[in-house]
This record gives structure tokens, C-alpha cells and sequence, in this order.
């Protein structure tokens, strides 16, 4: 039986160019784990309790004390978007942690020996990251609508507001294996994670205006490129809100940062496996 | 015709280690070939330069016809990896880690899911096809894995310690697949093991490997013979790399190899 099927075998077989192939490979990784989320959707579950304690408690408390001043919005309606992007953040920050596991596993290295370019590999990686926060995304419209947040609910502004969420959670999500990359395990993954995301939230309009802020931290959060999702996303899902940066500048920092961090992951990527 | 494997003073150093120090190899198309040697011989080291997954310090290497510096992508497409740690993903089942692999290679897709099949019923996975990876026992996971790396049929498949972790059946059954493969599609098979009994079995020739050189180079029988008349394998080993098997075992490895090692034995088992 040895000839047969040995003179069968294609020494080489079509494939498509490689700009089709990037796009292929992207989609097959992030496919793959969309699948996986599919077959256990518990974490996605359990991701979805804490903007609902801070929509639920945080916002209703400080709605009444009035600290916060937040012009003609009511404190809800300015939190809303802040807690959506809050809640992609920290479960973007923590993708890294799944890369970790897979080199540890031995996955990574399956991935990294087929033909596909690492650029894709890690597009792939930020796409599912991204998609991921659309279950989060859903999640905080129905509290949001629940406790009668003034929600822009015309298609397309919610399909805008999909855009920002799975655009600015590609985003963390790279920079999340970037960091991983850097740190190549898990427990120093686990502190950094909660170094990183505090400093990142905090210097945010996500919670409070730019506007309250003393100077150096709005020095921060203007280079902070969660200030601008969550900017696009309160133009893009309260009644009446008014943005600090127009909408092309809010997209274009979310879009640039995203490629700048795939690109810097893409190099890095190939690292974790040696 | 190339050989399907060729190193030239092939060497990859770490801070002052010299991981792989000058490897000339030559493999022929067809060959089963094992590398043996104690933990942190270069054995691992030396597969992740060929396999394009780290790049060499000095030294040039070509597999199936391919220059692994100049072109990694066109080695990536020509080769099949199965690496030491677990590479099938667990919260997948079978059929969709073949599917995943059919699409990275981008097989015609007239042809993904009759070789899919084909690859299922070859290494006797059809009745567990769609079922998570991770409830499979550890020699389903590694029937799994190499079809996985054999489903764009591949010139060159490297399997790095094939059978590390299985209990003897299993080990058995693996064996008797990389055969088959062999004799079916006429692969050619780098193989690292320290297992004396499996490079016997399977390699028609082997390496032995010691602190990042390679120290001798034979069929079975000829480095038997060399180590002295009635010897096995095993003490053409001792005698080649000056260790002791049991003594290898224990000092090889630092902390975290052990660790991973025995996780995935755990996993796996």
C-alpha cells in the first residue's frame, strides 16, 4: 500500500492570495473561539454581574447625593456608557491570561507552525475579544432600560454603539496579550491585570467628567483611549449627551490603537512559544 | 531530490548556554528518525529551529526543500508538529480541531471534510468525533493530534516525545498509527524520545544527543554493536552521552518543564 497514495499526496495545493488569506485565517481564529463560548457560556454569564452591581447600587446611590456634576444628564444616564465600557474592559484586560494558558498547553504552538501569518493569528485573537463584549453590551442596555435610562434605542445608533464595543474591546484585548507576551506567566499576568485596569478606569470619563478632574489626570485620560469609547459611547446611547471629542476623532483613536497594538502583538506573539 | 531534513552547524545558544551546539544532520526523504537524549540535550531545542517556532544563532537548516530562515512560511506548509505538551484544543470537539486545522491550510474545501473523515476513521476516533477534546483519554488526545497534523499531508511530520505519559496500550496503539503513516503516505518522521524501546521500534535511525551535540548516529543495531557485542540500545546510550537513564530523568528539566510535564501527564492520562 506504500506507492498509491504517496504519489496522490499534492506537493502543493492552491491557495488564495495572501490579503484573502489574512482575512481567512483572522476569522477562523476568532470562530474558534466564539465556538468555544458557545459550548460554555458560563464566564460570559458571570462577567455580566458586576455592571449590574454598578449600575444597580453605585449609580442609584450617587444618583441621589448629586456629587458629581454632570450637567443637564442625570447621573444614570452619564454612567450607563461608562459601566459598558468598564465591564469590556475588564474582561479584555483578562484575555491575556487564555494565551498564557494556551502556550502553557502547548496550543499555541499548533497555531503558530501552521502557515498562517501571525498578524492574523493575532487579529483573529482581538476580533473574538471584541465580540465577546457584545454579550456585555446587551447586558447593560437591558439594566440600562430597566432603570429607565434615557437609551437612544434607533438602529443605527445601536449599531454604532456595537462598532465602539467591539472595537475598543479588540483593543484591550490585544493590549491584554501584548502584556502576556511580556510577562509570559500567569500569576505575574494576574497582578499586572489588576495594576493595569484601576489606573485605566479611573482615568476615564467613565465615571466622572473630564471636566472635574485636576490637571495632570486629565493629561491622562486624554491619551487614554478608553476616555474616547466611552465618549463615542455616550453620544451614541443617551438622549441629550453631549461629547467631548467629535465621533470621527473617538473612532479613530479606538481604530488606530487597535492596529498599533496588533501590530506590536504580532511580533511579540511568536515570542511566547520559543 | 532534497533530503527532507537538513542541518548545517546548526546552533542556538541561551544567554551562555549552547542549547544546540553545531548539529549537522541529514535525513532522508521516508525516514523515520529518532533524536534521544537526556532532558536539556537540545532535543526539544533543536525541533523548534526546524519547525521555524525559533530562530537559530547561527548555523542554516532546510526541511523539505525549504530554507528555514528565508522561508518559514513555505516549511510551515510542508511540515506536521505535534508537540510534547497538548496541542488539541480541549474546549473543541474533534471534528471542529480538524476543521480549524483544514482551514489554516486552506485545503480546498471540496476536500476538508472527506479528509476529515478519512483522518477520524484512520486513527479510530468516529464514534468520539464530536465530542470536547478534553474528555477524551490521553491516547485519543494524541491519535487526535497527529491526525490533526497529518490532514494537509504533510512531507515532514515532527513529533516531539510521542508517547510521554501514556500508559502501555496506548503507547502501543500510537506506535503502531506513526507506522501506518509511514508505510501510507511515506512521511518522513522526526521523532524525539527518551524512551529506548520506542526508538528501537519505530526509527530506522537514530541520534543521540548530549549536551547539544550530536554524538552518534546509526540504526539501532549499529550503535548497539558499537557500545560492545550483546549490548542494547540502552547501554549504547550510556555509553554514547556518559548518563544513566534513571540518573537523566532526574536531573533533567528545571522546575516549571517538571511541572508542565506532569500536568499534561495528568491531563493527558
Amino acid at each position: 500500500m506504500t506507492s498509491p497514495e504517496r504519489a496522490e499526496r499534492p506537493a502543493v495545493w492552491a491557495e488564495p492570495i495572501a490579503p484573502v488569506r489574512f482575512v481567512l485565517d483572522a476569522w477562523t481564529i476568532a470562530e474558534g473561539e466564539l465556538r468555544k463560548l458557545r459550548h460554555d457560556p458560563t464566564e460570559l454569564l458571570t462577567r455580566a454581574v458586576q455592571p449590574l452591581l454598578w449600575l444597580l447600587v453605585f449609580g442609584q446611590v450617587m444618583a441621589k447625593t448629586r456629587a458629581i456634576s454632570t450637567g443637564s444628564l442625570g447621573y444614570e444616564d452619564f454612567l450607563a456608557p461608562g459601566i459598558l465600557a468598564q465591564s469590556a474592559l475588564f474582561s479584555a484586560i483578562f484575555f491575556g491570561i487564555a494565551v498564557i494558558w494556551e502556550r502553557d498547553l502547548g496550543v499555541l504552538h499548533k497555531y503558530l507552525v501552521s502557515p498562517a501569518a501571525r498578524s492574523s493569528l493575532v487579529t483573529g485573537k482581538a476580533l473574538a475579544g471584541g465580540l465577546r463584549a457584545l454579550v456585555q453590551g446587551t447586558m447593560v442596555y437591558a439594566i440600562a432600560l430597566v432603570i429607565g435610562v434615557h437609551l437612544r434605542l434607533d438602529p443605527l445608533s445601536i449599531v454604532g454603539a456595537a462598532l465602539v464595543v467591539v472595537i475598543g474591546s479588540a483593543a484591550f484585548a490585544t493590549f491584554s496579550l501584548v502584556i502576556a507576551c511580556l510577562v509570559r506567566t500567569r500569576e505575574r499576568f494576574m497582578g499586572i491585570g489588576q495594576v493595569l485596569t484601576m489606573p485605566l478606569f479611573f482615568a476615564s470619563s467613565a465615571i466622572y467628567p473630564i471636566s472635574i478632574m485636576p490637571d495632570w489626570l486629565k493629561v491622562i485620560a486624554q491619551v487614554n483611549p478608553l476616555t474616547y469609547q466611552v465618549d463615542a459611547l455616550r453620544g451614541l446611547m443617551i438622549q441629550g449627551a453631549t461629547e467631548s471629542f467629535p465621533l470621527w476623532l473617538d473612532f479613530a483613536v479606538l481604530i488606530g490603537s487597535t492596529i498599533v497594538l496588533i501590530v506590536i502583538a504580532a511580533r511579540l506573539y511568536p515570542r511566547l512559544a520559543q | 531530490m532534497p533530503p527532507a531534513i537538513e542541518t548545517h552547524e546548526l546552533t542556538r545558544r541561551f544567554d551562555a548556554l549552547t542549547a544546540v551546539d553545531s548539529l549537522n544532520l541529514d535525513i532522508q526523504g521516508g525516514e523515520v528518525f529518532g533524536l534521544l537524549g537526556p532532558n536539556g540535550a537540545g532535543k526539544t531545542t533543536t525541533i523548534k529551529m526546524l519547525i521555524t517556532l525559533l530562530p537559530p544563532t547561527s548555523g542554516s537548516a532546510s526541511v523539505a526543500g525549504h530554507d528555514i530562515r528565508r522561508d518559514p512560511r513555505l516549511v510551515r506548509r510542508a511540515i506536521g508538529y505535534v508537540p510534547q505538551l497538548l496541542s488539541s484544543d480541549g474546549a473543541l470537539t474533534a471534528r471542529e480541531n480538524l476543521m480549524t486545522s483544514a482551514r489554516l491550510y486552506h485545503l480546498p474545501s471540496a476536500e476538508r471534510k472527506p479528509r476529515i473523515e478519512e483522518a477520524l476513521e484512520f486513527m479510530a476516533l468516529e464514534n468520539a468525533a464530536d465530542r470536547m477534546v478534553r474528555t477524551f483519554s490521553g491516547g485519543m488526545i494524541r491519535r487526535l493530534e497527529i491526525a490533526q497534523a497529518m490532514l494537509h499531508r504533510p512531507e515532514v511530520l515532527f513529533l516531539d516525545e510521542p508517547t510521554v505519559g501514556l500508559d502501555p496500550t496506548a503507547r502501543k496503539a500510537v506506535w503502531g498509527h506513526i507506522r501506518q503513516l509511514r508505510e501510507a503516505a511515506g512521511t518522513t518522521i522526526l521523532l524525539t524520545t527518551h524512551y529506548m524501546d520506542e526508538a528501537a521500534e519505530l526509527c530506522g535511525r537514530v541520534g543521540f544527543m548530549h549536551l547539544g551535540k550530536l554524538v552518534a548516529i546509526g540504526t539501532p543495531e549499529e550503535l548497539s554493536a558499537q557500545a560492545g557485542k550483546g549490548k542494547s540500545l540502552d547501554d549504547a546510550f550510556t555509553h554514547f552521552t556518559g548518563s544513566e537513564l534513571s540518573e537523566a530523568g532526574e536531573q533533567g528539566g528545571q522546575y516549571r518543564d517538571v511541572a508542565r510535564t506532569r500536568r499534561t501527564a495528568r491531563r493527558l492520562g
